[in-house]
C-alpha cells in the first residue's frame, strides 16, 4: 500500500540523471508510431513486456489445462456436461477422453517449461534488466532482440494452432520420446499435431539463440564505465549464465529434432529399429536407437531446468538483499556456485535415463555428478539464510515471493538427492515423486522467482504500483496451495503411482489415493483462481495503480533506479551514470544504502 | 444451471476481494502510508512464523494419514535395499529440511523491520562458506557410496540359478516367453511377427526371402500374455524388449523398473520374497496382485497397460509350466503330439490372441512335468 514511503526522502541514488523526464517518453529524437513503439519495438523494455504478456497468456492456458486434467484425475468416473459445452469432442459426454487427457498433459508440460518459464521468465527479465542494470542504452543488437520475440511469438501461434487440428495436438509427453513421437500410427497425436509441435519448437530454439547471444554480448561489452564484472548485480550474473547455457544446449535439442523430422518424413532410421505396429505391420526401419534421442533431448533438457531456475536465483538474491537492507552474503560464492551449477548442468543429463537401458557403469558417473550439484545449491541456500540473518526485513510482495522461492527450492531440491541416486531412482522414476520434485524445485520455485521479479520491478516497468492487499492474498494462498498440491504427491510416488495415467481405478496398487486426488485437484483449482486475481491486479494496476512518485521506491543501489520514473528508449536522458562500487552496499557505515553511482568516500573500505 | 451459479459466486467473490483491496489502499492513505506499511509488515512477519508452525504440523499430519497407504514391506530381497536407502536418505534430507526451513521462517519473523535494529553489515565470511561447502560434500559422498553399491547389485549379473523370462511390451499389453525344456530362447525377428499366431516373430520356419533358417530352439518356447509366473525365493531375470514404442516394466512391490526399448534388449533381476497368496494375507487385501505398470508414456492406452506377476511356490510353478503347450504348436497344430491324430473340425488349438492356451489342461505327454525343471 505504501511502498512509496520507504524512501520518501530524496535518496542518494537519485543524484544522477534528471528528474524532469518522468513523463516524457525519453529524450530521444527518433519518431515513434504505435507500431514501432508497441509492436515491432526495438526497445528492450517493450520487448521484455511483450515476452511477459505472452508468457502470462500461455501460463493461463497451461494452468487451465492442468485444471482440466486434474478434474479427470479427481473424478475419473463422473461426467461434467459443461466440459463438453466448452471443449466439444475433447470431452465427449462431459468426460475428458484419454486422447485429450494426454494432449493436455503434453501441451501443459511443453508450454510451461518453454513458453512460460523460459521465454516468460528469462525473456522478460534478461531483456528488461540487463541494459538497465549494466548501464546500457539497449541490447547489443536491438533488431535481433526484436526478432527473438517474433520468432517466439510465431512459435507460440503454431503451438496454439496444433490444438485445433483434427487428429489433435501432440500427446506423447513433453519429452517426445520416439518411436511414439516418430510414428503417427502409434498415436493420433503423433500425426499432424507432432509436425506442428516440432516446427514450433524449432522456431523457439531460434528465438532462444537470438536472445541468448544478445544477452551475452550485452553483458560482456556494454557495461557502463566502472561496472566491472564483479560489480554486477547477481541478477545479471544469473542471466548471463542462463544465456550461456541456452546458447550451448539449445542447438543440440534442435539437432535431435531435425533427426526426428527426418525419421518422421524422409524414411531415415536414426531412432527406429525393430518395430511392429498393431494394424500396420513391421516397419522397414532397422539399426536406429531410441536412446540416442534421449541423450540429445536431455543434453538440453537438463540445462533447461537450470535455464529456468538460474534467473529466479538471480532475482531472489537481488530482491532479498534489497529488502533485508543487508548485502547479499557471499557475493563471490554466489557467482561461484552459479558457475558450478552451470558447468555441472552439462554433465548430468543421463540421470533422466537411469532406467532407459543406459550402461549402468556410465550411470554411476552421472550419480556422482548429479549429487555434486547439491553442493553449490546448498551454498546458495545457506547464503540466502545468512542474508536474512540480522537484517531489517521489509515484506514487500517481491520479498515474500523470494522467501517462498527459497522454501520451495529447499523442499524440491532435497528430493533431488533421492532421485539423483540411481538405486533409488529405479523405484521412484516416472512416479508422482518426480512430479512433486520438479514442480516444487523448478515449476513453483521458477514461477515464484518470476512473481518476485514482477512485483519488484513493476514500478520500473509501468511507473505504478500493484495493489499490495491483492498481492498478499495472492502470495499466501499460492504458497500454501503449492505445498498442499505437491507435498502429498511424494507419498503417491513412494507408493509407486506412475505419472501420466488417465485413470487409476483399475489398479489394485494405486487406487487407494482416490480421496487424496480429489483434495489435490480442489486445491489446484483454488490456486489457479488466485492466479487470475494476480492477472487482474497486473492489468488493472497498469492503468489505475498508484503512481510512483520517487525515482527509487525500494531504496535500491542498482542502476535501473537512477533512470527517470518512466524511462524512454535509451534509458537515461543524459549521460549514462558511472559506477563506483558493487551493488550491495546496504547498511554499510550506518547508512541505509549507498547507490552504485556514489563515489567511494575517503577512507571507506570497499568490497569490489 | 448450477455451473452458472458457481461462476456467478466466483465472480462475486472476486469483486468483493477487489473492493476490500481497494478500500485498504484508501485507508492506508488516510492513516498515513508509512504507518500502514509497518502494520502490514507486522502481519506478514506473524504469518511467516504461523506458516512455519502450521506447515510443520501439516507435514506431520500428512505423514500420519498417508503412511499406511504407502507400500508396505518390499516383496523382493533387492527391494529391501531400496527401502533401507530410502530411510537413510529420508533421515539426512529430513534433518536438513527441518533446519533450513525453521531458520528461513524464524529469521524472516525475528528480523522483520524494526526501528531499533541496526543492520549487521556482513558481506562474507570464508570460514562459514568453507563449512557449508565441505559438510554437504561429505554427506553426499556417503550417499553416493551407498547408492552405487546397491546400483551395481541391481544392475549386475543375475545369479546363475535364476529363472529367465523374456518380457515384451506392445501397445498395450505384455507378452511373456519362457525358454521351455531346452532352457534356451529361440531366435526371433520382428518381420516374422504375425498377430494371429506368432506374436513375437519367432524364427520357426525357413524363410528364403529373409534368409532365415528355422531355429529348433523356438519349438519348445512357451509364450503367454498378461500374466507372468515366477517362483518364490528363486531369482528371476527379465530380458526386456518392446515390439513397438518404448514401454517400461514397473514393479512397484519389488521396487524396481526398467524400460522396454524396441531394438535394444534390457535386463532386470530380482528375488521375490512372498507368493501372491502370502501377500494377500499380509496386506489383508484379497484382491492383491503383483501388478506390472507401464511407466513410460506409450500412447493413449498407457494407463491400462497392466501385467500381472503370479509368485508361486516352487511345486505350484512346475505344475503350472507342465500344463503349458509350446507356442509352436499353436501355429503348427499338426506337430503337436497331444493333438494327434488331428480331427478336422475338432478343438481349435490356436486362439487369435494367445496360442498357448492355458485353459486346456492337457499335460505334455513327452517329458512330463518335473522334467521341465531348469538346470
Amino acid at each position: 500500500m505504501s511502498n512509496e514511503q520507504i524512501h520518501a526522502a530524496p535518496a542518494q541514488g537519485a543524484s544522477h540523471g534528471s528528474h524532469d523526464h518522468g513523463h516524457a517518453e525519453g529524450g530521444h529524437h527518433h519518431h515513434e508510431t504505435f507500431i514501432t513503439k508497441y509492436i515491432f519495438s526495438q526497445d528492450h523494455k517493450m520487448i521484455a513486456k511483450q515476452f511477459l504478456v505472452t508468457g502470462m497468456a500461455w501460463a493461463v492456458l497451461g494452468g487451465l489445462m492442468s485444471v482440466l486434467f486434474r478434474i479427470q484425475l479427481a473424478y475419473p468416473d463422473q461426467n461434467f456436461p459443461i466440459l463438453e459445452t466448452l471443449l466439444g469432442h475433447w470431452a465427449k459426454g462431459g468426460k475428458i477422453t484419454a486422447e485429450s487427457y494426454y494432449a493436455l498433459v503434453t501441451i501443459h508440460g511443453t508450454v510451461m517449461v518453454f513458453f512460460v518459464l523460459t521465454a516468460g521468465l528469462s525473456g522478460t527479465f534478461s531483456n528488461f534488466l540487463i541494459p538497465l542494470q549494466v548501464g546500457a542504452r539497449d541490447m547489443a543488437s536491438p533488431f535481433m532482440n526484436m526478432l527473438s520475440y517474433w520468432f517466439f511469438f510465431t512459435s507460440a501461434i503454431i503451438m496454439l494452432s496444433s490444438l485445433f487440428v483434427e487428429t489433435g495436438p501432440f500427446s506423447g509427453g513433453w519429452t517426445a520420446y520416439p518411436p511414439l513421437s516418430a510414428l503417427g500410427s502409434t498415436s493420433p497425436g503423433s500425426k499432424t499435431g507432432m509436425d506442428l509441435w516440432l516446427i514450433s519448437m524449432a522456431l523457439f530454439v531460434v528465438s532462444q539463440l537470438l536472445g541468448g547471444l544478445n544477452y551475452i554480448a550485452t553483458v560482456l561489452n556494454m557495461r557502463t564505465k566502472g561496472m566491472s564484472m564483479t560489480r554486477l548485480p547477481l541478477t545479471i550474473w544469473a542471466f548471463f549464465f542462463t544465456a550461456v547455457l541456452g546458447v550451448l544446449s539449445f542447438p543440440v535439442l534442435l539437432s535431435g529434432f531435425i533427426l526426428l523430422i527426418f525419421d518422421r518424413n524422409f524414411g531415415t532410421s536414426f531412432y527406429l529399429s525393430d518395430i511392429f505396429v498393431n494394424g500396420i505391420g513391421a516397419l522397414p526401419n532397422e539399426g536406429g536407437s531410441p536412446i540416442l534421442y534421449q541423450h540429445l533431448f536431455w543434453f538440453l533438457g537438463h540445462p533447461e531446468v537450470y535455464i529456468i531456475i538460474l534467473p529466479g536465483m538471480g532475482i531472489v538474491s537481488e530482491v532479498m538483499s534489497t529488502n533485508s537492507r543487508k548485502p547479499i552474503f557471499g557475493y563471490m560464492a554466489m557467482i561461484g556456485s552459479l558457475f558450478a551449477i552451470a558447468i555441472l548442468s552439462f554433465l548430468v543429463w543421463a540421470h533422466h535415463m537411469f532406467v532407459s537401458g543406459l550402461n549402468p557403469f556410465l550411470g554411476s558417473f552421472f550419480v556422482l555428478l548429479t549429487l555434486l550439484i547439491a553442493v553449490p545449491s546448498a551454498i546458495k541456500v545457506f547464503n540466502w539464510l545468512t542474508t536474512l540473518w540480522r537484517g531489517n526485513i521489509r515484506f514487500t510482495p517481491g520479498m515474500l515471493y523470494s522467501i517462498g522461492f527459497v522454501s520451495m527450492f529447499i523442499s524440491g531440491g532435497l528430493t533431488g538427492i533421492w532421485l539423483g541416486n540411481s538405486a533409488l531412482d529405479i523405484h521412484l522414476h516416472d512416479t508422482y515423486f518426480i512430479i512433486a520434485h520438479f514442480h516444487l524445485v523448478m515449476g513453483v520455485a521458477g514461477i515464484f522467482g518470476m512473481y518476485a521479479g514482477i512485483y519488484h520491478w513493476y514500478p520500473k516497468m509501468f511507473g505504478r504500483y500493484m495493489n499490495n492487499t491483492l498481492a498478499y492474498i495472492h502470495f499466501w494462498v499460492t504458497f500454501a496451495g503449492a505445498y498442499l498440491i505437491f507435498w502429498p504427491m511424494h507419498y503417491e510416488g513412494l507408493a509407486g503411482m506412475p505419472r501420466r495415467y488417465y485413470d487409476y481405478t483399475n489398479w489394485e496398487s494405486f487406487k487407494m489415493f482416490e480421496g487424496l486426488n480429489v483434495f489435490i485437484s480442489i486445491v489446484a483449482i483454488i490456486v489457479f483462481a488466485v492466479q487470475l486475481l494476480f492477472l487482474f491486479n497486473f492489468f488493472y494496476s497498469m492503468y489505475k495503480g498508484r503512481k510512483v512518485t520517487s525515482q527509487n521506491p525500494w531504496g535500491s543501489t542498482t542502476l535501473e533506479w537512477t533512470t527517470p520514473i518512466n524511462p524512454g528508449h535509451g534509458n537515461w536522458p543524459g549521460e549514462i551514470p558511472e559506477v563506483h562500487r558493487w551493488a550491495y552496499d546496504y547498511g554499510k557505515d550506518g547508512k541505509d544504502f549507498i547507490a552504485q553511482t556514489t563515489p567511494v568516500g575517503a577512507g571507506e573500505t570497499t568490497n569490489h | 444451471m448450477s455451473t452458472f451459479f458457481i461462476i456467478a459466486v466466483l465472480v462475486l467473490l472476486f469483486v468483493v476481494i477487489f473492493q476490500i483491496a481497494k478500500a485498504s489502499e484508501y485507508v492506508a492513505i488516510l492513516k498515513g502510508e508509512e504507518k500502514a506499511r509497518k502494520h502490514d509488515n507486522k502481519i506478514n512477519g506473524f504469518l511467516m512464523i504461523a506458516f512455519l508452525v502450521l506447515g510443520l504440523i501439516g507435514v506431520y499430519y500428512c505423514h500420519e494419514i498417508l503412511k499406511g497407504r504407502v507400500l508396505s514391506e518390499s516383496a523382493s530381497i533387492e527391494g529391501e535395499k531400496v527401502d533401507e536407502m530410502l530411510n537413510i536418505t529420508l533421515a539426512v534430507t529430513g534433518i536438513v529440511f527441518i533446519i533450513t526451513q525453521v531458520l528461513l521462517f524464524w529469521f524472516a519473523y525475528k528480523y522483520q523491520e524494526s526501528e531499533k535494529r541496526k543492520v549487521f553489515f556482513f558481506p562474507h565470511n570464508n570460514t562459514m562458506e568453507v563449512v557449508w561447502t565441505v559438510v554437504p560434500a561429505i554427506v553426499l559422498s556417503i550417499l553416493v557410496v551407498i547408492g552405487l553399491r546397491n546400483w551395481f547389485i541391481f544392475t549386475g549379473d543375475a545369479p546363475k540359478e535364476s529363472l529367465i523370462v523374456e518380457v515384451t511390451g506392445r501397445q498395450f499389453g505384455w507378452i511373456f516367453r519362457y525358454p521351455g525344456k531346452d532352457n534356451q530362447f529361440g531366435k526371433r525377428y520382428f518381420r516374422n511377427i504375425d498377430p494371429s499366431n506368432n506374436n513375437l516373430g519367432l524364427v520357426w520356419a525357413d524363410n528364403k526371402e529373409l534368409n532365415q533358417k528355422a531355429d529348433p530352439a523356438t519349438f519348445d518356447d512357451i509364450v503367454n500374455d498378461n500374466t507372468m509366473y515366477v517362483i518364490k525365493g528363486r531369482p528371476v531375470k527379465l530380458i526386456i524388449g518392446s515390439r513397438d514404442v518404448i514401454h517400461d516394466v514397473g514393479l512397484v512391490h519389488f521396487r524396481l523398473k526398467m524400460d522396454a526399448v524396441p531394438g535394444i534388449p534390457t535386463t532386470l533381476w530380482f528375488t521375490p520374497k512372498y507368493t501372491t497368496a502370502e501377500m494377500k494375507t499380509k496386506t489383508g487385501n484379497s484382491n492383491f496382485q503383483y501388478e506390472i505398470s507401464c511407466n513410460q508414456m506409450c500412447g493413449n492406452g498407457h494407463y491400462s497397460m497392466k501385467g500381472i506377476i503370479e509368485v508361486l511356490e516352487e511345486d505350484e510353478y512346475y505344475a503350472w509350466i507342465a500344463k503349458q503347450k509350446p507356442y509352436y504348436y499353436g501355429a503348427f497344430p499338426e506337430k503337436d503330439p497331444s493333438a494327434a491324430p488331428p480331427t478336422p473340425g475338432g478343438v481349435p488349438s490356436s486362439s487369435p490372441d494367445s496360442a498357448a492356451s492355458i485353459t486346456t489342461a492337457s499335460v505334455i505327454q513327452a517329458g512330463g512335468g518335473q522334467n521341465n525343471k531348469l538346470k
